[in-house]
């Protein structure tokens, strides 16, 4: 049969339900993002070194050279490979005296930052889908980012007691109209870097003190501020889905702090949860596995034998800036293309390992290139969907290519060696 | 054919009943054999003279491992910061309570325990839970999925369907590859999703016309009827409310009228968070005179302690509701984590302050009962890390052993303890044998380990060799002594090899993953029906729910 | 927002900048080096009014100028408030973005504040960028 059962390895949503047709190679039921996914694209075709064709045998052996060379590798990306490559690549940082980043400290990691302070009030997905009449999503534009995420968990959904979109609100809150915003039931629009305030003003009404609040906070009326209250407040089960709008945005985690204490505050009137909308397929991964193997989700640096946890100082972003790396293995991840240009700039002068299975705008860069196998499609392996819910993906396709897991194993194997 | 002689070490093995003989212990291929199994020539020796032998620790009810445990770590950078070992031959390990996975392996086996088992697994988090066991090394372990709050189980109790209900169990333990049955706060959880909590046995749980002590009792049934190893094993509702030792004592009496030859009917664990009188937090006191002589009167009951350890600790259980209450009272950050139809958790730090009465009077409790309930129906834990690192396991053994311990410690505590509890009363000094049996023989008897917990012939060579001679020392007043021995291990040994050797390790090994496989004595398809069209309040395919054998490291099945 | 004279008679605007993922973006996040990709992150996006008041038409080019840097990308209309921009998430950008983390280790991808000018130069192709860098 060439229609196999798969799961979807491109966004957080990580949608089970989808298939795949082998021999056509097409996907059925995914949205554009997926689709592209699952799709035949450019691959890189051969492991090389400095542009010369090699095995994999001679690059790995080469990248270990690299890695052991170096006082202090960069091991950066991981959010869109397995867990099972993620540990090895977590054991590979610590056995190099690198630091270990991960996608998500350009990402989500500023909610991090906020769990820190103030924990995480929230619920798996399926808790949504079943209970909460009041959906938020707050600097969130999940139609272009997350399209099916509506439909499985949050807005179309058909719940245990919430039946459908009838029996819910949908409210959106973002800077400008976007393409959610335009089928909620209520838009509200902010002031690009006043999303603090306006959640101060919303936790000032809900304890009570609307009195402080002024006629206009962030681009927002008043009116509109207690009117939302008011539907917070009469929520049964409420759910706030944040994004990169709060996260990377004035005030970053400061933005996340301030949501989760409204939510702590409305769960003593009725029931609240707030998740973030992870973006990549395995961004929870990238940061689980670090953390029960070492202790801390990214910015971790080993160069002492022991991991260290900073965000001012071990994030890529950081570690570039400031040139403190001299070499970079870059897995699952396009740092050239998504670090502003003076991040990128010491990627230029440092010698780059490239593992992934497309040519992207680090590869031009890249002096040691090893073409890797789609996960979920050509590996399998263990993923975490945006609400931490484990799913494995599968193999459905043999390829010529290495699975990421295989090959973070061999440099692994190959660095034990050399370092003896 | 790796082969073991421990020399003349001074044995105590409770279930054979040997109490401090010189003996020999011989090991072949991982099991303990019988002297003409080996050839002494070949064998690897180990001068044990004089010093304590015994088989390897069992902590049956910690947690270590899942979701709720990594979102402990990454919301508690400050308990990470503590650096235990440098990354070397072996990994680094940090943690000061909390622990990275590495770090909870390497420090079980220095203490010379050789077996832990994840007290609560959300099931839909199941395979990210093996993950996290397959990451802590040295030990053998298992995991316990949490029954009392999922739907299948409301909808089978109510519908009073005992055999759906057992199908449902068995479908339930091989999907998750889990141990036995946990349950925690039952019907309590599901009332947080509407912002409620159960308070006692008879309220019925929102939109399920089912009350705790139906869901309790259904499922010692269903288990009883299955003949499941390991018995129902319970977080009793009204955990960490003064009163509700008289939940604890309701919950314990539904065991009345079950009985089973090989093990207990019901485990009820970390009593000492539900075994408060009193009725608020100015006038509470002890309850455990009434529970321990309800336990101790009782043949088919046992428990364990949840002993608080002054110091940090993080209040991490499924007890959702419980946990919101802890942060309203604390004032501290809290994560919170509903989980489909299933149940949910919750996490909050804490601290335990010797001077802090209500702290005080919670050290009391725990000690109380490890005192006065039998030795053969009570094991030692902290509930880890809720009451305390598992590491101070040491720390409650000689307590149990000493009065003068416990005296020079009742000075340092709050005073409130002399009025609120009859600890500075008791003189109950516990005996070395009856310490072994309540920290390795009775845990294995209680989950239903034949092979754990002892140093018969065919017993799993898991055994630690501690510095001292139990004949000479005095556990009355050489309690210095034997915390510190307790503390680090001479020697660890895991499946026939040394592990470990004066607290430090000589070895990584990777240990076994049980799970229950009781679906040979069901009809899986009997409930196929009603999984499918559940499922659709599920956020995941129902063929995509589960752990298969083949992900797991080294999976130990246990067919039922 | 106000219209800067600039020498000449030249216009131009002063714009709030946010970046972000696009559903075009994201489908072609994969392949990079392709003219797919390049026509989803190449370009800003404008409120009408901000549109009109440079005097563009379609496809046109402008140049985007912040305290970080400056790129030449196509402009589009879309439904914005005045003053604020979109450009979606990538390479180009990325020209015009800072490193500043202010501790936390994430640039400030959304809320930027640049220039836009109407310009005849051609907006650089991915490699270009690349080596510009």
């Amino acid at each position: 049969m060439a229609l196999k059962d798969v799961i979807c390895t491109f966004c957080g949503s990580v949608c089970d339900d989808v298939q795949f047709d082998t021999e056509n190679y097409k996907g059925k039921k995914f949205c554009k993002l997926g689709s592209s996914k699952f799709s035949k694209k450019e691959r890189i075709k051969s492991p090389t070194i400095e542009g010369r064709e090699v095995s994999y045998e001679e690059a790995i052996n080469k990248a270990a050279e690299i890695l052991v060379e170096s006082k202090k590798p960069l091991l950066y990306g991981w959010a869109s490979t397995v867990n099972e490559a993620i540990r090895l690549g977590v054991i590979l940082a610590e056995k190099v005296r690198g630091v270990y980043d991960q996608s998500a400290s350009v990402c989500h990691a500023p909610g991090t930052l906020a769990v820190i302070e103030e924990g995480l009030p929230g619920g798996t997905l399926g808790s949504v889908k079943n209970r909460a009449d009041v959906v938020i999503f707050w600097g969130s534009n999940p139609m272009e980012a997350h399209p099916r995420h509506g439909l499985r968990y949050s807005i179309s959904a058909k719940g245990l007691l919430v039946k459908g979109r009838k029996d819910r609100k949908i409210i959106v809150v973002d800077v400008r109209p976007t393409t959610t915003s335009r089928l909620a039931d209520i838009f509200v629009q902010v002031s690009p870097g006043y999303d603090y305030l306006v959640l101060s003003a919303l936790r000032a009404i809900i304890s009570g003190n609307a009195d402080v609040v002024p006629e206009m906070v962030g681009g927002v009326k008043k009116d509109t501020l207690l009117e939302l209250a008011e539907i917070m407040k009469k929520a049964k089960y409420g759910a706030i889905f944040y994004g990169l709008g709060i996260t990377q945005s004035r005030g970053r985690d400061r933005n996340i702090e301030n949501a989760i204490k409204l939510v702590q505050l409305l769960n003593r009137i009725t029931r609240w949860v707030i998740w973030p909308m992870r973006g990549h397929y395995n961004v929870v991964g990238a940061g689980e596995v670090p953390a029960w193997e070492v202790g801390y989700q990214y910015a971790i640096d080993f160069s002492r034998g022991y991991p260290r946890f900073f965000p001012n100082e071990f994030t890529a972003v950081e570690v570039l800036r400031r040139k403190d790396c001299d070499s970079a293995l870059i897995i699952a991840s396009d740092p050239v293309a998504h670090f502003p240009k003076d991040a990128v700039k010491h990627l230029k002068e440092i010698p780059v390992i490239q593992i992934d299975p497309h040519p992207n705008m680090t590869t031009l860069v890249a002096n040691v290139i090893i073409p890797s196998a789609i996960a979920g499609l050509e590996a399998d392996g263990t993923v975490y969907r945006m609400d931490c819910v484990p799913l494995r993906v599968k193999k459905v396709l043999d390829s010529p290519f290495w699975s990421d897991e295989k090959i973070i194993g061999e440099i692994l194997r190959r660095v034990e060696e050399l370092k003896g | 054919m790796h082969m073991l002689h421990i020399k003349n070490g001074i044995v105590i093995d409770p279930k054979n009943k040997i109490s401090k003989e010189k003996m020999d212990i011989f090991v072949k291929n991982g099991k303990i054999v019988s002297e003409d199994e080996i050839k002494k020539d070949e064998c690897k020796v180990i001068d044990a003279t004089n010093k304590l032998v015994v088989a390897g620790g069992v902590d049956m009810h910690a947690h270590i491992a899942g979701s709720k445990i990594n979102t402990g770590r990454t919301m508690r950078p400050e308990e990470m910061r503590v650096v235990r070992t440098i990354a070397n031959k072996f990994r680094a390990t940090v943690g000061r309570v909390l622990l990275t996975s590495p770090a909870i392996g390497y420090e079980y086996i220095k203490m010379g325990y050789t077996s832990a088992f994840e007290a609560a697994q959300p099931p839909i988090g199941a395979l990210h839970t093996h993950e996290e066991l397959d990451s802590i090394p040295m030990v053998d372990k298992a995991a316990l999925p949490v029954f009392g709050n999922w739907h299948f189980v409301l909808k089978f109790v109510q519908e009073n369907n005992l055999e759906k209900l057992k199908t449902f169990i068995a479908w339930a333990l091989e999907r998750t590859k889990g141990f036995g049955v946990k349950v925690v706060n039952p019907g309590g959880v599901e009332a947080w999703m509407y912002g409620g909590n159960v308070k006692n046995l008879d309220d019925q749980v929102p939109s399920f016309n089912v009350t705790p002590r139906e869901i309790i009792l259904s499922l010692i049934k269903a288990t009883e009827e299955l003949n499941l190893n390991h018995s129902v094993h319970i977080h009793c509702n009204n955990l960490g409310i003064p009163g509700n030792y008289q939940t604890t004592i309701e919950t314990i009496k539904l065991a009345k009228g079950f009985e089973n030859d090989k093990r207990q009917v019901l485990h009820v664990t970390h009593v000492q968070f539900n075994a408060y009188a009193g009725d608020s937090w100015r006038n509470v006191s002890s309850g455990v005179e009434e529970i321990a002589k309800t336990v101790n009167a009782m043949d088919n009951v046992t428990i364990d302690v949840g002993q608080p350890i002054f110091g940090h600790a993080t209040a991490m259980t499924g007890d959702a509701p419980f946990q919101f209450t802890l942060h309203k009272l604390l004032g501290a950050k809290w994560s919170n984590k509903d989980s489909e139809v299933e149940g949910g958790a919750g996490i909050v730090p804490l601290v335990y302050l010797p001077k802090n009465p209500v702290h005080a009077l919670q050290w009391a409790i725990g000690l109380e009962l490890g005192l006065l309930v039998d030795s053969n129906k009570v094991v030692v834990t902290t509930d880890y890390p809720n009451g305390g690192p598992f590491t101070e396991y040491p720390y409650i053994m000689t307590m149990l052993m000493s009065k003068k311990m416990r005296e020079a410690e009742l000075q340092k505590v709050s005073p409130y303890v002399q009025k609120a509890s009859s600890l500075p009363s008791i003189d109950t000094e516990k005996t070395l044998d009856e310490i072994v049996h309540m920290t390795r023989s009775l845990p294995a008897r209680i989950l239903g380990l034949p092979n754990k917990g002892h140093l018969g012939i065919g017993a799993d060579a898991d055994i630690a060799i501690y510095n001292f001679n139990p004949l000479e020392v005095d556990p009355s007043n050489d309690f210095e002594i034997i915390y510190r021995s307790l503390k680090s291990a001479m020697y660890t040994i895991k499946d026939g090899k040394i592990l470990a050797k004066d607290g430090e390790i000589v070895q990584e090994h990777w240990g076994k993953t049980y799970w229950v496989d009781a679906t040979g004595k069901v009809d899986l398809e009997s409930i196929s029906n009603e999984i499918e069209e559940y499922f659709g309040y599920y956020s995941v395919e129902v063929r995509n729910y589960g752990v298969e054998e083949e992900w797991i490291k080294r999976p130990e099945r246990i067919v039922i | 927002m106000n219209n800067l004279l600039k020498n000449f008679g030249e216009i131009m605007i002063e714009v709030e900048i946010v970046t972000g993922r696009t559903l075009d973006q994201g489908a072609s996040v994969e392949e990079k080096l392709s003219e797919k990709y390049f026509n989803s992150v190449n370009f800003i996006e404008l409120s009408e009014e901000d549109f009109n008041s440079l005097n563009l038409n379609d496809g046109d080019k402008v140049k985007v100028t912040t305290k970080y840097g400056c790129v030449t990308v196509y402009a589009k209309k879309a439904k914005l408030p005045k003053g604020l921009a979109f450009i979606p998430m990538g390479p180009y950008a990325n020209q015009i973005t800072g490193i500043d983390t202010e501790g936390t280790g994430m640039p400030r991808f959304k809320g930027v504040r640049g220039k836009v000018e109407k310009t005849e130069e051609r907006v650089p192709t991915i490699k270009e960028i690349v080596e510009a860098i």
